[in-house]
């Protein structure tokens, strides 16, 4: 597919920066296009790290490209033949009776019905291979963490490890990473672009959603969905890092911080924005099932004393 | 207990500079135009030709007014949004706090779709559709002013919201919980449902009118397959709002019910459930989309086919494509939650249902290609803002087509790319279509023509400054930039979002053009005049009446004969006297007790609320009981305008 396009750029040339090359840029929109594709892929959804994001570029390249063989010709065809039959050109026939003819009828439903016949393809399987709720296939255990959106931080529970951390998610690389999230109130959407897929986080319910990087680095996350004064904040860095780097993390994380049971997270889902990372060297046994059921009761932490979440499932 | 509920003086945000100098700028027009009209005594004659006017040209002339102004009001929420996140990079704040940020983008969206596009497509509606089915006015005239005035008063209570309060800061769709009482406790929220409400009770009306006046009013011989395009998509836009808008009517009810008396539709506590919220919301919000896109495309049916010198290429198909996109329109509403987590399944199937509507919309579009192959193409205004459509338009469909494969979706969801997209459709689209439509009927409505040079210069700034605008917010999305930020730490994104911002600036130049235009025309009304009452060479039936129509529209009514349409007034001198409906002021004493009614309830003033209501079902009572419905316009004063028009009747 990248051949459709032209080959990935290395992640380092930034258009804007290169000072040749602005001399030359000739006019404004092939100058977008040309950044466009070198500055979008230092970042952001086109330059995937891991197995959903790299899927999800190739559907949108994919998509992008059907639809770009009908779409140029359109547009070119609209400024040649309005050009052509321009009334001063006395060249051009008019024919002020072709008002219908069966055969362009025909094509003109037949061109647009075909290609969203390709790309209604492309939707409905990529629809079910990018499920979210899909768990990636892999010879190595998942990691299961815990999401929930408050206002306006992400937490992050691990609970295979008992440990949880706000504002900042490490994860092994290569190794798939499961998520259960909700919403201490209002909802959000979990979203790191490089490593793909965004999911809704909403009160009392769980959505689920499979990740994976497959190269070391740090990645910007954040939340794609308006939830308020603090939103714009809302945000936080993943870090991938091998596998015995997230063991250590995790050693170092159980050694230091509070704990996470009601009263401190009490205390945490209070409003608070720009909130710098920090861990909790535990997490109190089915809290993510309490955040859960709180929201069905008034409230408060009086609701983490009924941790069955009735609606876990929707 | 507190008599004027929830107001008091700090509601008005006096420490606040910016908003201050907006709400005095709004006064002093306010209070300038006011007293400009009380100064040269046009008080009562816009009270009689204007305010309490029933006329269909009249009341959609007065709808795109409001239209135009709203369209400054959020247009100048527009650049400070693009201003903003121009300079709030890195560490910068920017000079918009989030409690302002937020409510702006939340009034921008509201505003542009709900007092803007809306007003200003059933405005056009107004004025046409009666003219091309060749009848004298619509079917419920003076419901058709209650119509008008609700949606000023809905106008009145957002603009209110700047002065006396704030406004939602909740974004345009107003998720619960966000908007629910106990994450937004001020009156902001409720701005934005009760003013909603009441210009949608407006739109429903207009809906229903509409539907009537298309199915039992047309010109003797004008079957369906006769009507003109444009009038087919106001009939399907018109269906849609019968059908779309009792949905967000009661979905906003639910809201309001969680709000005011406790209830838990969508609360988080309670067993509410917000994501029902969301589907309803867009079980309207899809149609919506339609019911500003199709009279857009009607309105490049009818110039296309004008400035081509040719008929409409493939008129059974383009019938056939609007009516398919009214009903599919309501097959698609998921593809705004793709992100929800609903199963691959569901996803998938609403993913290609939204594809599927691309077909009609593509068969348009090679319709319109088609009328103008083999035609004579006259690059008029409005015939440029069509040409500029069909290149723009088809770029926004496309990445419409993009995000409806769910996974991409999953990508670009809610981010600049979406941004960017949906003003791609509704600028590209909806925009450059009224645009269209005000340069090509202005003359049959005010006799004379707008100015040619100030119109090209405007398309071209708009043009230019949409591309300038837009196309580098779909690269910060691909980028990862979602939308919505009071300020954001990538500086690679800030470039772009410079870039956005000088566009923003050329589109504001193409509104001063398009303010010139209008100020240069009127001068040179003289020079522009229509005396030809045609004076594009169209071949609907509006053409066929003079610039500006009579109040009757036509001497006599038109009758559409098998091959063409004959001349309305053909050999016909002995004139007859004509009924026609009599003035009323019922539409704007009602949108009165609408505005009282609504602000008492937003500020809990709950004395004045019940006032409200009991005045406006009174105005209701004395108009069920009215005596005199309709006026005779005498025969004489006919022969004599028929008199005054001699070329105009016979073309």
């Amino acid at each position: 597919m990248q051949s459709l396009l032209g080959a990935r750029h290395s992640s380092g040339a930034h258009a804007v920066s290169t000072p040749k090359k602005m001399r030359h840029w000739s006019g404004a929109l092939p100058a977008l296009i040309a950044a466009a594709s070198l500055g979008g892929c230092s970042e952001g959804v086109l330059d995937p790290k891991g197995p959903i994001a790299a899927a999800g570029r190739e559907i949108l390249f994919n998509s992008l490209a059907i639809m770009l063989a009908i779409v140029v010709p359109t547009i070119l065809a609209t400024i040649g033949i309005a050009f052509w039959f321009r009334s001063s050109n006395r060249r051009a026939r008019y024919r002020p009776d072709f008002t219908y003819s069966g055969r362009l009828e025909l094509l003109v439903w037949s061109i647009p019905a075909m290609t969203v016949l390709l790309v209604g393809g492309v939707a409905w399987i990529g629809a079910h291979d990018l499920d979210p709720r899909k768990p990636i296939a892999s010879s190595v255990d998942p990691v299961r963490v815990q999401v929930v959106s408050l206002d306006w931080k992400w937490l992050f529970i691990y609970p295979d490890q008992g440990i949880a951390s706000v504002n900042h998610l490490t994860v092994p690389v290569g190794t798939p990473v499961s998520f259960e999230l909700t919403s201490s109130g209002p909802m959000n959407s979990f979203f790191v672009p490089q490593l793909g897929s965004q999911i809704y986080t909403m009160a009392g319910m769980v959505t689920r959603l499979h990740l994976q990087a497959d190269h070391e680095g740090s990645y910007p996350g954040l939340s794609a969905n308006y939830s308020g004064e603090g939103f714009a904040d809302m945000r936080f860095t993943v870090d991938a890092v091998p596998p015995e780097a997230f063991a250590q993390w995790i050693d170092a994380a159980r050694s230091a911080g509070p704990m996470l049971d009601a009263g401190t997270y009490a205390a945490l889902v209070k409003p608070s924005s720009a909130v710098a990372p920090f861990t909790y060297r535990s997490v109190a046994p089915d809290l993510f099932n309490g955040i859960l059921g709180s929201t069905m009761h008034p409230h408060g932490a009086a609701g983490l004393a009924h941790p069955t979440a009735e609606r876990a499932e929707k | 207990m507190n008599l004027l509920g929830k107001l008091s003086w700090d509601a008005i945000p006096f420490d606040q500079p910016i908003i201050m100098g907006a709400t005095a700028f709004m006064v002093l027009v306010i209070a300038a135009v006011l007293s400009f009209i009380i100064v040269k005594g046009y008080l009562g004659p816009l009270w009689r030709d204007w305010i309490t006017s029933v006329d269909h040209k009249r009341i959609g002339v007065m709808y795109i007014l409001l239209a135009l102004v709203m369209l400054l009001r959020g247009f100048s929420d527009a650049i400070m949004m693009r201003a903003q996140q121009a300079v709030a990079a890195g560490g910068a704040q920017g000079y918009l706090p989030p409690e302002h940020f937020d409510q702006i983008f939340s009034a921008h969206g509201t505003i542009m779709i709900f007092f803007m596009a809306m007003p200003f497509v059933i405005g056009v509606i107004n004025v046409v559709v009666p003219l091309q089915l060749g009848v004298r006015d619509v079917a419920f005239p003076t419901l058709n002013s209650v119509s008008f005035w609700l949606t000023a008063s809905g106008a009145l209570l957002i603009n209110i919201s700047l002065a006396v309060g704030e406004f939602a800061k909740t974004g345009w769709v107003a998720y619960p919980p966000l908007s629910e009482l106990q994450f937004s406790p001020g009156v902001g929220v409720d701005y934005y449902l009760w003013s909603l409400q009441i210009s949608g009770i407006g739109t429903l009306l207009s809906g229903i009118n509409f539907v009537t006046t298309i199915l039992k009013l047309r010109a003797p011989g004008m079957g369906y397959m006769r009507m003109p395009v444009f009038c087919w998509t106001a009939l399907a836009t018109s269906l849609l709002i019968v059908a779309a808008f009792p949905v967000l009517t009661a979905t906003f009810a639910m809201l309001l019910l969680d709000r005011y008396l406790g209830f838990h539709f969508f609360t988080v506590d309670g067993g509410g459930n917000a994501m029902m919220y969301v589907n309803l919301f867009w079980v309207w919000g899809h149609p919506e989309v339609y019911i500003l896109v199709l009279p857009a495309f009607g309105i490049y049916s009818e110039v296309v086919a004008t400035f081509s010198g040719k008929p409409l290429f493939g008129y059974r198909s383009m019938v056939a494509a609007t009516m398919a996109i009214c009903v599919l329109s309501f097959l698609v509403w998921l593809h705004h939650f793709f992100t929800m987590g609903a199963s691959a399944d569901v996803n998938g199937f609403f993913g290609v249902m939204t594809m599927i509507i691309a077909v009609p919309t593509g068969v348009k579009v090679f319709n319109w290609l088609f009328t103008m192959y083999g035609g004579r193409v006259r690059f008029t205004v409005p015939m440029l803002w069509s040409i500029g459509f069909m290149i723009t338009f088809v770029i926004g469909g496309m990445t419409g087509v993009l995000m409806a494969v769910p996974p991409a979706d999953f990508q670009v969801h809610n981010s600049l790319f979406l941004v960017a997209h949906f003003h791609n459709t509704i600028i590209g689209g909806v925009v450059f279509g009224l645009m269209a439509g005000y340069n090509y009927w202005f003359p049959k409505v005010f006799g004379f023509r707008l100015d040619e040079r100030w119109g090209k210069a405007s398309f071209w700034c708009w043009f230019v400054g949409f591309y300038l605008a837009f196309m580098p917010l779909y690269a910060v999305g691909l980028m990862g930039m979602t939308r919505r930020l009071q300020h954001y730490d990538n500086p690679a994104w800030q470039p772009w979002l410079m870039v956005a911002a000088l566009g923003a600036v050329v589109i504001l130049a193409g509104v001063a053009c398009q303010a010139i235009q209008l100020v240069v025309s009127v001068r040179a009304r003289r020079q522009l005049r229509d005396t030809t009452g045609n004076p594009w060479g169209g071949r609907t039936l509006e053409w066929f009446t003079p610039s500006p129509p009579p109040a009757w529209n036509f001497t006599v009514l038109p009758s559409v004969g098998r091959f063409a349409r004959r001349t309305p007034a053909e050999g016909t001198q002995d004139y007859k006297a004509i009924e026609m409906p009599n003035n009323s002021p019922i539409g704007v004493i009602t949108a009165f007790f609408a505005v009282v009614t609504g602000f008492a309830l937003i500020w809990h003033i709950w004395w004045m609320a019940a006032l409200g209501l009991l005045g406006a079902f009174v105005t209701l009572l004395a108009f069920a009981f009215r005596r005199q419905e309709e006026i005779e316009v005498p025969a004489v004063e006919i022969a004599r305008f028929d008199r005054a028009h001699p070329a105009e009747v016979t073309p």
